[in-house]
């Protein structure tokens, strides 16, 4: 498949991580994305932005292959390209298990596997072949320590993760998502079934986590976006609008509709 | 017009007590086709254990059957039933477990698929004789394993198979997307996906349905009558390691045997009044034994069931 060339929004300071190059995606006979483009940059928190149906978890899915699980979705032009090794994430003869354990995702309804919290984030070193206990406890621990969930669990790492709270339970995914060390976060409105004293955690987790990973999250909550994000892109019916430094596009947009929608104008 | 005009109240309250007439005759109909169900059952299972239940001894369960109805028992009815059971269950769970996650988690979604969905779920409306036809060929003659317990076994297991393979795919589709997405997330394989989340998470309404099917396959007597079980066994089959010379692990399956069913057909058809004793009393044995089935389907279920919460 030829890859068009990236947009190379070069930034300052500043590493590409990915790069969606003009992606089209397909459920059935619906064309859910059209020639979407952007930059996804190293250690850096993108948002996604943009009223609902307009194709935001299905561009972020597309990152780890999930729409693979489904029959009758269609990548049909254009690719994700990943770096620093150039590897089109998307191309038919890239396995999407080996996509899969580059780049980890957090769901937007917290869904903890019915096992102990331990178990819990274990798996994904489990599924990479860990079997030595040490080697699992310590990086079980340092992945609970990293989800901000180590001091309120370490006593109770047997029981069910879904007698943890909402709050408790995403951070536990989110736990679960960082383990393996991946090189990209997913986050799919991961704050949208939690109340404000838990979305702000989870909020401070995410700036704390782009010193180790690269993040990508969908958000309805323009206001989070601006909080959390150092880029910002608004999608439309299926077709990126605008890409920019989240500063200047939630203070300066260039496109007429995104600054309508950000004002409040539409959607 | 107000709502608090008095003839108005008159009128909304004759509307609603109209209304009610009408759900009183619903709740008595109902309550009454209730009744002719539980009462039927309750009288046959009465009358059955008045009859049966006095002539419950030791002995009854430990003598062989005989001409004389006082000493007949029901030895290698009960035997035969939970050897010939052991094998259904051991054919059908991993063959029915294995199509069900196949069907749900493998196969592709295409026309052959949907064929072979549908099939299934005629298989389970198949009279029970037909199986026993297709099994009097293809086990008793094509594959000679004769008139045994292996042919009697593998029969009841083709019978329940549907039911637990549909059982497997309910159990499996009641698992929430959000967990088999979960796991796929994390990197896992479809198999390491079966294996750690899929059997564990559905292995409650899995056995519910093993445990259901396995009911039904107690009872059944016409496949079994089809593939030749002896009416009238006077002796069990031989243990493993015992006898001369000593028989293997699995010599038994190929011993001649009845089933409970059988046993109490036999002696209905007797026409001293002691056989039918003879016959309530085994009957209240099959009819516990199915229950007990029942009773410990419910109690894996909640036991499965308080470990897994989404
Ligand atoms: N499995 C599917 N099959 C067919 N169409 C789908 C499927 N999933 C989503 N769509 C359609 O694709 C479009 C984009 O959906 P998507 O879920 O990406 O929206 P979204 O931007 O995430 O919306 P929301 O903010 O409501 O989550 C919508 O029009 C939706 O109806
Ligand atoms: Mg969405």
């Amino acid at each position: 498949m030829q890859i068009p060339v990236g947009l190379e929004a070069g930034v300052e300071g500043t590493v590409l991580k990915a790069d969606v190059r003009e992606l089209d995606f397909y459920y059935g006979a619906f064309h859910a994305l059209k020639r979407v483009s952007m930059p996804i940059h190293d250690h850096m928190v993108t948002s996604l932005i943009g009223p609902s149906g307009c194709g935001k978890s299905t561009l972020l899915r597309c990152f780890n292959r999930m729409h693979d699980l489904y029959p009758g979705n269609r990548y049909a032009g254009g690719g994700i390209v990943l770096y620093p090794d150039n590897t089109n994430l998307l191309a038919p003869e890239v396995d999407p298990i080996e996509v899969r354990m580059r780049i980890s995702m957090v769901f937007q309804k917290p869904n903890p596997f019915p096992k102990s919290i331990y178990e819990n984030v274990a798996y994904s070193l489990r599924v990479r072949g860990m079997r030595n206990k040490n080697e699992l406890d310590d990086r079980v621990e340092s992945a609970l320590k990293g989800a901000a969930l180590w001091n309120e669990v370490s006593n109770r790492l047997k029981e069910l993760g879904a007698n943890l709270s909402g709050g408790q339970q995403q951070r536990l995914c989110i736990a679960r998502a960082l383990a393996s060390d991946p090189e990209i976060i997913l986050f799919d409105e991961p704050t949208s079934a939690l109340d404000p004293i838990a979305t702000a955690s989870i909020e401070e987790l995410i700036i704390e986590l782009k010193e180790k990973v690269t993040i990508l999250i969908v958000t309805h909550n323009m206001q989070q976006a601006a909080r959390i994000s150092d880029f910002t892109a608004y999608m439309y019916l299926g077709e990126m609008v605008e890409f920019g430094v989240t500063d200047q596009l939630f203070i300066k947009p260039q496109k007429k509709a995104t600054e309508d929608y950000i004002t409040g104008r539409f959607g | 017009m107000n709502a608090a005009d008095p003839s108005t109240i008159r009128a909304v309250r004759a509307i609603i007590a109209r209304a009610k007439r009408w759900d009183m005759f619903f709740a008595m109909l109902g309550i009454l086709s209730l009744m002719v169900g539980v009462l039927t059952f309750s009288v046959l299972f009465l009358d059955m254990a008045i009859q049966g239940v006095p002539r419950l001894d030791l002995e009854f369960f430990t003598s062989f059957p005989s001409r004389r109805a006082a000493n007949a028992g029901i030895l290698s009815a009960w035997v035969g039933t939970v050897l010939v059971m052991l094998v259904t269950a051991l054919a059908a769970v991993p063959l029915g477990v294995a199509a069900g996650v196949y069907l749900e988690e493998y196969a592709p979604k295409n026309w052959i698929t949907d064929i072979i969905e549908i099939n299934i779920s005629n298989l389970a409306g198949i009279p029970s004789i037909v199986y026993g036809l297709l099994a009097l060929g293809l086990f008793v003659y094509y594959f000679g394993f004769g008139q045994s317990i292996l042919s009697a076994g593998l029969t009841l297991a083709l019978l329940i198979l549907p039911v637990i393979i549909v059982a497997t795919r309910e159990a499996i589709r009641a698992i929430p997307q959000s967990i088999h997405e979960g796991s796929y997330a994390c990197g896992a394989t479809t198999w390491q996906t079966v294996r750690d989340h899929i059997l564990p998470y559905s292995s409650a309404g899995i056995l519910t349905g093993v445990i259901i099917g396995m009911a039904r396959a107690i009872g059944e007597t016409a496949p079994i009558i089809t593939i030749g079980a002896l009416t009238f066994i006077a002796f069990l089959p031989t243990a493993p390691f015992s006898g001369e010379p000593p028989a293997g692990l699995f010599d038994w399956i190929f011993a001649p045997f009845t089933v409970m069913p059988i046993q109490m057909f036999n002696w209905t058809s007797r026409p001293e009044a002691a056989f039918t004793v003879n016959a309530a009393a085994a009957g209240f044995v099959l009819v516990f034994m199915t229950l007990a089935m029942n009773g410990l389907a419910i109690y894996v279920r909640y036991r499965l069931r308080k470990n897994i919460k989404w």
